[in-house]
This record gives structure tokens, C-alpha cells and sequence, in this order.
């Protein structure tokens, strides 16, 4: 009498035998086992990036939800997201855990880049892996950017208003891109309407693409090591197997999150502290702005940048030195891999060192002052 | 002969403005040279609704605009000078009590006022009694730059009446000879109907002139008051009529509303006013056993609304905690709000002095007290409720958390 | 002990599947609970239909009734003409809400003696402007009210 074990085992192979006949599995299974993770003192940042994408896909299942009762309009977006929060079953909680995996998700992100970075991850071969990043932190930025005007109330309202304003202070192309991002001279229905379809259409199906590119290229070409084992001779390397030990871990972290995802959810379902998401009251274009009109959290840095700088530098007006200074800083960011050549050959970059850490402290001091400074 | 033209012109233009301003008014083009800019009468008559419907100077005080020399102004036939207080009344009636003439110039504008003047305490005193210190229309209206009521500079504007009427009697010594006390003004201004007129600029209610009268002003007789507050207060005056207080009232010669409520400083009404021991106002008049219902019927209508008042606290206390757990409460702020229109009305009916009344609508606020009481303890319920399932879902998770550790543990 | 270790790997795969089960469970709870449509349908748009009909309103001894339009209170009645028409409820001088007087044909409010036409028009007393406009629609039976744009 065979016993379970045999069974099961049994099972599994039929299983892989069938696949195998139809799609020629075998080849790209053997690669796969042998795909490791090289282990070292920063080996727990590889789990970064799989909780980015863990709440990328809770983001999406939530948001396929909210799908079916949002309505998008002025007339429509505020009421149809209250019913959703006060009428629908169990509405409250989704709506709370896509809001409160859309900011852990970028929080994620950044970490995720950040912890890239400083172990010159994206040295080559891995430009490209650095690239499509980039592109998915520009995207996750639009997202959340775009979502939040989505529930129409005074809160999104202003927020969208200075943003969008913001842009069109962008020289030669300004104007044009306000009223292309607004749908019109002011914020209206019609905003909503576009941020929709970037939101739930557009921005999904390019992040899509960008999210599978960057996968294959991780899986293609595994972890990057850190920087002295180019040195290290490769007995004394140590590796973890990816199928099953570190997938399992993987799990075992994603389950982690879900549940301090639950927990936010549940004990803070309008966010806490500066970073919250009360409904409150329907835009009214025409009513006084609040006192207090805030960017959400992972935009503080720059707004308040710009708050900060005097209304001319040389001769450029400030708000345009502080664009363009974001600008070439955001570039030199983006094109890291080919600007920091020394890593390529296993040395430190002592300026770039200093650059990521300068930036880290801007993004912290110039989003901490935004929240004080009030 | 080009450079001749334009100069010509302008002569031409400023001749005919000095025309104009000439033909217009000889006694201003004097009278201004001399008086005081800010305060001189021939400064301040633009500002005239006389003035600015074409009536100057010589309409009112004979003589004619025409002439330049003073005395031969005084020589007209129908120069009337300056009017003394106790012709004041019948100079200025000479055109506002004629309905022709005034039906020429304003049609709109009643042409009653010295009659109704006659029938006032002012009006009294000055015409039989020759008072001089008593209003007339020039007291209240001014002189010389008299406007609309619905003006705000105007002395008539609704707010501001009581600093118009307390020019006289809220002065002590002005009001010594009459034997009338002088703290109307101030007491008004403490009342509710003083502040929403003063300090909420509510145009809605009342003034002096609104109980009083205005050119037939005299105090409201003790009969007529309910019909006076009654205006505005149309139900509860109806209820106090219909109610057995309003024989009692009149046997006893007592002023309906005033009798509780004051006349000046009408205050908000507490509950405390009704019932059966000091502060009600109830026993000013009754007592256990005094041969009326009204001793019980304080005592009751004082618990319906005091279980009411009660009830609504609770309520409110409970929605707040609803509230303040991040609950969706907009249906029960609803009911909250019905609950506060029942209160209104149960205080209304206290007017009715009857325990039937009230009860009633006391009932009804009590349940839908209760209904938001039930409902937001039940919201704060479902609170907790979400918290419980957390941690059910937590102590699922975790099960497989440490499962799936072991069986990482296993695999090495 | 090959029972020890099939005994801590029969509790290992106990652990796992109701671990597993519960968390599936977690999650499809709500989810299966969402997607079944609430009572009401989809949201109340600007447009609200009213929980009477008409021949309720007509035997009401005050031919109107109140309605909840947002947060909003809402009268609706029946005029001498037989017109259904609709205003909001709350008196624009102190707030108290307005009654139907279909024996003076207009809106009156209890309150001081306030007066309004039956197009909401503040015509005596203390109001100091009409009261909110409404747009009344009949259809198969049912009412519909929305809040006019005028």
C-alpha cells in the first residue's frame, strides 16, 4: 500500500510530465534549480523588492474590487466611494488596505532603490535592471498621484490643484502640459476622468511591462553580489538555493506584511497622523481652500523644496532653479549605471557614495521640514 | 482761428456747468462758502432723498433760490425760516400728509404719519401739551440728509433704531420730567433680540420701532401684546391664547408674554422657568392645592422635557463616540437633528399649558432619542466587532507563518 | 524516532493547512461579503428616489412630506393645482424646519412667523432669502428629486 508521500510525489511528477510534453519545461526547470542568492551581512535586502511587488499585487486585487463600485465624475466619484466606505460589506476595509498598501508600496520602493544603490547593484550587467526601475518608480508616483484625486474630496482636490499647478511652471512646455494633465484650464470632472484612465488603464498596462522586463532581467541574470566578493574567491562564497529555501522565505515575509497590512487597516482605516485619507467633505472648486493644503507624504520633499527657495537664484527664477536642479539631479540619478563607472570593476565611488547620501538626507530633512514647518 | 476753437469751447462748457450749479441754488452757492464742510447743512444735503428727487432748500424753507442778498429772502412772502420744535410736525406734514403731492413725487409712500404722530405718547405731549423736548420727525430722521430706512447710514435703518430712540431715553437727565425708566436700550441690547439685531447684523429681527411703532409710538397696551410678539411668535401666541392662562391673564390685568418673558431684556427661556420650586415661574402664581390644574401641570410638562433634554444628551453622547471611532454616522446625525426639531417644539407647546400637548411630541422625541442611542451603540459595536476580526485573521496568519518557518527550518 | 518524525511532520502539516485555511478564509471573507451588492444598489447619486409615493403625500393632512437628500432635510408637497413640488426644509433665518400650510397656499415656518410662496420664494417675516430649489420628477410611479442647478 503506497503511503501518502508516494503518492503525492507520484502525483507531482504526472503533473510535471504533462506540462512537459506540451511546453518543453524541462530546460528552463533545470536553470531555475540551480538559481541561488549569494548570502552576506545585506543579504535581508533581497526581500525589498518581493514586498514591493507583493503590494503591487494587493494593490491591484483592491483595486479591482473598489472597480466595481467607484463611479468616476464629479457628480458621482465622492458619493459612490462614501457608499463604498459606509455601505458596501466589508467596503471600509478595502478601500483602507488600498490605501494603506499604495503608501507602504512606495515606501518599498524607495527602500528598495535606496539599498540598490548603495551596494551598486546597478553596476553592470544590471543597467537595464536599473532603467526599468526607475521607470516603475516614475509609474508608481504617477499612481499614487493620480489615486488620489480619484475619491473627489476637498482634501485630493487642493492637493491636485497645487501639483498640477506645480507642473505648469515647467518652462516651454508648462502651460500646455497643466492643461493636458488637468483636462482643461481648471481641476474638474473632467481631471477625474483622465486620472482614471491613467489610473486603473494606462498606468497599469506600462507598469505591467515594465514590472515583467524587470523580473526577467532579475531572474535572468540572479542576485547581484555585493561589491568585494569580486575579490573573494569562490569557495569561500556562501549561496541559498531560490526554489524552494528563499521563495519560502519570500512567502513567509509577504505573509508578515499582509498581516501588518491588516492590522493598519483595521486600527487606522483613515491612515494616521499627517498621513490620512479621511473622506470628509466633496470638493467644492469654489469654496476657500483649507488652511493647510498638503502633497501626500512621498511628494513633501519636493513641495517643500520649492516652498523653501528664495523667488530668484542668479538670474532664473526660483521656482524654474528648483525644477531644473530636480531635474539634472533626477537624471544623473537615472543614469547612475553609465555616470559611476568604478563599480563595474569592483571599486567604491566615494563621490557617488556622498550623492546618495546627500540625496537620502534631503528627501528625510526636506520631508521632515514640510510636516514641522506647518 | 484753430487754436480759437477748443478754447472756446471749454469756456463754453464750464460757462454752462457754473449754470447749471448757479441755476441749481443760490442758497447752497452762499451757504457753502460759510458753513462747516463736514457737518453744515448745505454740505451734507447731497446725501438728502429730498435733494436728490429735486428738493432744495427754498421747498421747505420758503424763499426763493433765486435770490442773492439774505434779507431780501427774508422779505418773501413765503419765506418760513427755520422751524421751531413745535412746528416741526405740521412743516414737515405741509407736503407728506398731502396725497397729491406726494403721489406726485413718491406714490409709494403712505401719507398717515401726523395722524399716527397725533395718536403717540410724543405726539400727545407736543401738540396738546406743547412739550418741546419730546421727538419729532427731524429727531428720528435727522435734517438735511434724511435717507431711506433701508439705507445702513440712514438714523432709521433697522440697526440703528435703538441708538436712535436711546438719544432720548437713554439719557437720565433728558428723561428726568416723565417719570420713565432709561435702561430700555440697554436691556435690549443684552436680550436676544438686541444681539441677533447687533451683533449678527440679522435684519429679521426686531427693532424699537417693531413693537413700538414708529410715528405712532407708544407703548404696546397690556391686551395688544400678544398680538405684538405675536407677529413674529405667531404660535405660541396662539397656543397662549387658546390656553387657559389667557382668561386668568386678563382678570388679573397681567401683560401676556411679559409677564414671563420682560419686555426689554427678553432672554432665552431656560427649562428651569417651568415647574413646581424656584427658579420656575410657575409658583410666582400657583401652589399645591390653589384650586387650579396648574400646580400638576407645571410638574408634569417640567419631566416631559426634562426626560427629553435628557434623552437627547445621551444620544448625543453616544453618536459622539460613533463618531469620534471613525463611523460612518450620517444617518443618526439626522435623527439627532429630528430630535433637536422635537425639543424645539415641546418647549413651544409648553405655551398651551396643557399636559396633553406636550406629551405627545415629548413621546415621539423620546424614541427617536432612543433610536439613535441604539443605533450608534451599535455602530460602536460593529467597531470592535471589525477589531475581533483581526485578530482572528492575525492568529490565522500566524499559524501559517510558523508552519511555514518549520518547514523552512526542515528543508535546511 | 522515524514515529517522532512523522508525528512532528503530521503536526507540520497540520500547522500549515489551517494555517492555510484560515488565511484563504481571512481573505475570501470579506472579499465574498464585498462583492454581494448592499441593500441599496449603487450609490445615491445626485438624483434620489423617494421612499413614497405620491398618493402618500396626497392624504397626508398636510400634503407634504420630508424627505433626506445628502445631508439635507427636503419637503415635498402637493399644491391646490395638484403640482408635486419640492424645497429644501430648513428656513434660511435660524434653521428650524419649514411646514405646508395648504390652507394659506404657502411654506411657513413655526418659528417666528416666517413666510414662504410655494416656488420657496421668502415673501414675509425674518427669512432673509428663498429656500434651496429642487427639481421633482414622476416616473412609473416613483418619484425622483435632484437638487436644481439654478
Amino acid at each position: 500500500m503506497a503511503s501518502d508521500t508516494q503518492i503525492n510525489a507520484k502525483n507531482k511528477k504526472a503533473a510535471y510530465h504533462w506540462i512537459d510534453e506540451r511546453f518543453k519545461v524541462a530546460a528552463l526547470v533545470d536553470y531555475m534549480e540551480h538559481k541561488s542568492v549569494p548570502l552576506h551581512e545585506h543579504w535581508v535586502l533581497y526581500y525589498l523588492g518581493g514586498i514591493a511587488l507583493f503590494l503591487f499585487v494587493v494593490q491591484v486585487l483592491t483595486g479591482i474590487l473598489l472597480l466595481m463600485y467607484y463611479r468616476p465624475g464629479a457628480d458621482t466619484a465622492y458619493e459612490s466611494v462614501k457608499f463604498i466606505v459606509s455601505d458596501v460589506s466589508f467596503g471600509w476595509l478595502i478601500r483602507s488596505l488600498h490605501s494603506w498598501s499604495a503608501n507602504l508600496m512606495i515606501l518599498a520602493v524607495f527602500l528598495h532603490m535606496f539599498s540598490v544603490y548603495f551596494t551598486y547593484a546597478y553596476r553592470k550587467p544590471r543597467e537595464l535592471t536599473w532603467l526599468t526601475g526607475m521607470g516603475l518608480l516614475g509609474l508608481a508616483l504617477l499612481f499614487g498621484f493620480s489615486g488620489y484625486l480619484l475619491p473627489w474630496n476637498e482634501l485630493s482636490f487642493f492637493a491636485t490643484r497645487v501639483g498640477t499647478g506645480m507642473a505648469g511652471a515647467i518652462p516651454v512646455i508648462g502651460d500646455d502640459l497643466l492643461v493636458i494633465m488637468r483636462g482643461g484650464e481648471e481641476v474638474t470632472g473632467a481631471t477625474i476622468g483622465r486620472f482614471f484612465g491613467l489610473h486603473v488603464a494606462i498606468l497599469p498596462g506600462v507598469f505591467t511591462v515594465l514590472l515583467t522586463l524587470h523580473l526577467l532581467f532579475v531572474q535572468r541574470q540572479g542576485m547581484s553580489e555585493p561589491l568585494d566578493w569580486t575579490l573573494k574567491p569562490t569557495a569561500e562564497k556562501r549561496y541559498m538555493k531560490f526554489f524552494p529555501q528563499f521563495i519560502l522565505r519570500d512567502m513567509l515575509v509577504w505573509l508578515i506584511v499582509l498581516n501588518i497590512l491588516a492590522i493598519l487597516a483595521v486600527m487606522f482605516p483613515d491612515g494616521v497622523g499627517v498621513v490620512h485619507w479621511h473622506l470628509g467633505t466633496k470638493a467644492d472648486p469654489f469654496a476657500p481652500p483649507p488652511p493647510v493644503i498638503r502633497p501626500e507624504w512621498y511628494f513633501m520633499f519636493a513641495f517643500q523644496a520649492l516652498k523653501l527657495l528664495p523667488s530668484h537664484v542668479w538670474f532664473l527664477e526660483g521656482e524654474l532653479f528648483g525644477i531644473l536642479a530636480f531635474t539634472v539631479g533626477g537624471l544623473v540619478w537615472a543614469l547612475v549605471p553609465f555616470l559611476e563607472r568604478k563599480s563595474a570593476t569592483g571599486q567604491r565611488s566615494r563621490l557617488f557614495l556622498l550623492y546618495g547620501l546627500f540625496v537620502v538626507a534631503f528627501i528625510v530633512l526636506m520631508t521632515m521640514f514640510g510636516y514641522v514647518l506647518e | 482761428m484753430k487754436q480759437v476753437l477748443p478754447i472756446l469751447a471749454v469756456m463754453l462748457l464750464s460757462a454752462s456747468a457754473a449754470m447749471t450749479l448757479a441755476a441749481d441754488d443760490n442758497c447752497l452757492t452762499c451757504h457753502q462758502s460759510f458753513e462747516d464742510e463736514t457737518a453744515g447743512p448745505s454740505h451734507i444735503i447731497v446725501r438728502d432723498v429730498h435733494y436728490q428727487r429735486g428738493i432744495s432748500c427754498a421747498d421747505c424753507h420758503g424763499g426763493s433760490a433765486t435770490l442773492e442778498d439774505m434779507e431780501e429772502v427774508r422779505r418773501e412772502k413765503s419765506y418760513r425760516g427755520v422751524p421751531g420744535a413745535l412746528d416741526v410736525p405740521l412743516f414737515c406734514a405741509r407736503c407728506h400728509s398731502d396725497a397729491a403731492y406726494m403721489h406726485e413725487h413718491n406714490p409709494g409712500l403712505p401719507v398717515d404719519q401726523l395722524e399716527k404722530y397725533k395718536t403717540s405718547v410724543h405726539g400727545h405731549l407736543l401738540l396738546e401739551k406743547k412739550d418741546p423736548h419730546v421727538a419729532t420727525c427731524t429727531s428720528c430722521h435727522g435734517v438735511h440728509d434724511i435717507g431711506s430706512a433701508k439705507l445702513p447710514h440712514s438714523k432709521t435703518y433697522p440697526l440703528n433704531i435703538p441708538q436712535t430712540c436711546g438719544t432720548c431715553h437713554a439719557d437720565e437727565a433728558h428723561m428726568a420730567p416723565y417719570g420713565i425708566p432709561t435702561d430700555q436700550v440697554e436691556a435690549y441690547a443684552q436680550s436676544v433680540h438686541g444681539q441677533a439685531l447687533l451683533e449678527r447684523k440679522d435684519l429679521g429681527a426686531p427693532a424699537c420701532n417693531d413693537c413700538h411703532g414708529n410715528h405712532g409710538a407708544a407703548p404696546p397696551g397690556v391686551a395688544s401684546l400678544s398680538a405684538v410678539c405675536g407677529t413674529c411668535h405667531a404660535l405660541e401666541a396662539d397656543l397662549f391664547v387658546s390656553s387657559p392662562h389667557k382668561a386668568a391673564f386678563e382678570a388679573n390685568d397681567y401683560p401676556m408674554c411679559e409677564t414671563c418673558h420682560s419686555n426689554h431684556r427678553i432672554v432665552r427661556p431656560l427649562d428651569a422657568w417651568i415647574g413646581t420650586a424656584e427658579p420656575a415661574l410657575c409658583v410666582n402664581c400657583h401652589g399645591d392645592a390653589d384650586g387650579t390644574r396648574g400646580f400638576e401641570t407645571a410638574r408634569g410638562i417640567s419631566k416631559a422635557i426634562a426626560d427629553l433634554a435628557a434623552a437627547h444628551g445621551q444620544a448625543e453622547t453616544a453618536l459622539e463616540e460613533a463618531v469620534t471611532k471613525g463611523m460612518m454616522t450620517t444617518d443618526e446625525e439626522f435623527r439627532l437633528k429630528e430630535v433637536d426639531q422635537n425639543l424645539i417644539q415641546t418647549r413651544t407647546l409648553v405655551h398651551a399649558f396643557n399636559m396633553d400637548s406636550v406629551s405627545g411630541k415629548a413621546e415621539e422625541g423620546l424614541q427617536k432619542a432612543r433610536q439613535v442611542q441604539q443605533n450608534s451603540a451599535r455602530l460602536v459595536d460593529e467597531y470592535y466587532f471589525r477589531r475581533k476580526g483581526l485578530g482572528l485573521a492575525t492568529l490565522g496568519i500566524t499559524i501559517l507563518v510558523v508552519g511555514l518557518y518549520l518547514m523552512i527550518k526542515r528543508l535546511g | 524516532m522515524i514515529e517522532d518524525k512523522t508525528s512532528r511532520r503530521g503536526f507540520l502539516q497540520l500547522l500549515l493547512g489551517s494555517g492555510l485555511f484560515a488565511t484563504v478564509a481571512a481573505v475570501f471573507y470579506p472579499v465574498v461579503r464585498y462583492i454581494i451588492p448592499p441593500a441599496a444598489g449603487e450609490a445615491n447619486l445626485s438624483q434620489l428616489k423617494l421612499p413614497f409615493k405620491r398618493e402618500e403625500i396626497e392624504s397626508d393632512p398636510k400634503k407634504a412630506k420630508y424627505f433626506k437628500y445628502g445631508r439635507d432635510l427636503g419637503i415635498i408637497y402637493v399644491t391646490a393645482t395638484g403640482e408635486l413640488k419640492a424645497l429644501g426644509a430648513t428656513c434660511t433665518h435660524l434653521d428650524c424646519t419649514v411646514q405646508h400650510r395648504p390652507d394659506q397656499g404657502i411654506i411657513w415656518c413655526s418659528c417666528h412667523n416666517g413666510k414662504y410662496d410655494l416656488d420657496g420664494r421668502n415673501i414675509s417675516g425674518p427669512p432673509p432669502r428663498p429656500l434651496d430649489q429642487y427639481v421633482v420628477k414622476e416616473a412609473d410611479g416613483s418619484i425622483l428629486v435632484s437638487r436644481s442647478q439654478a
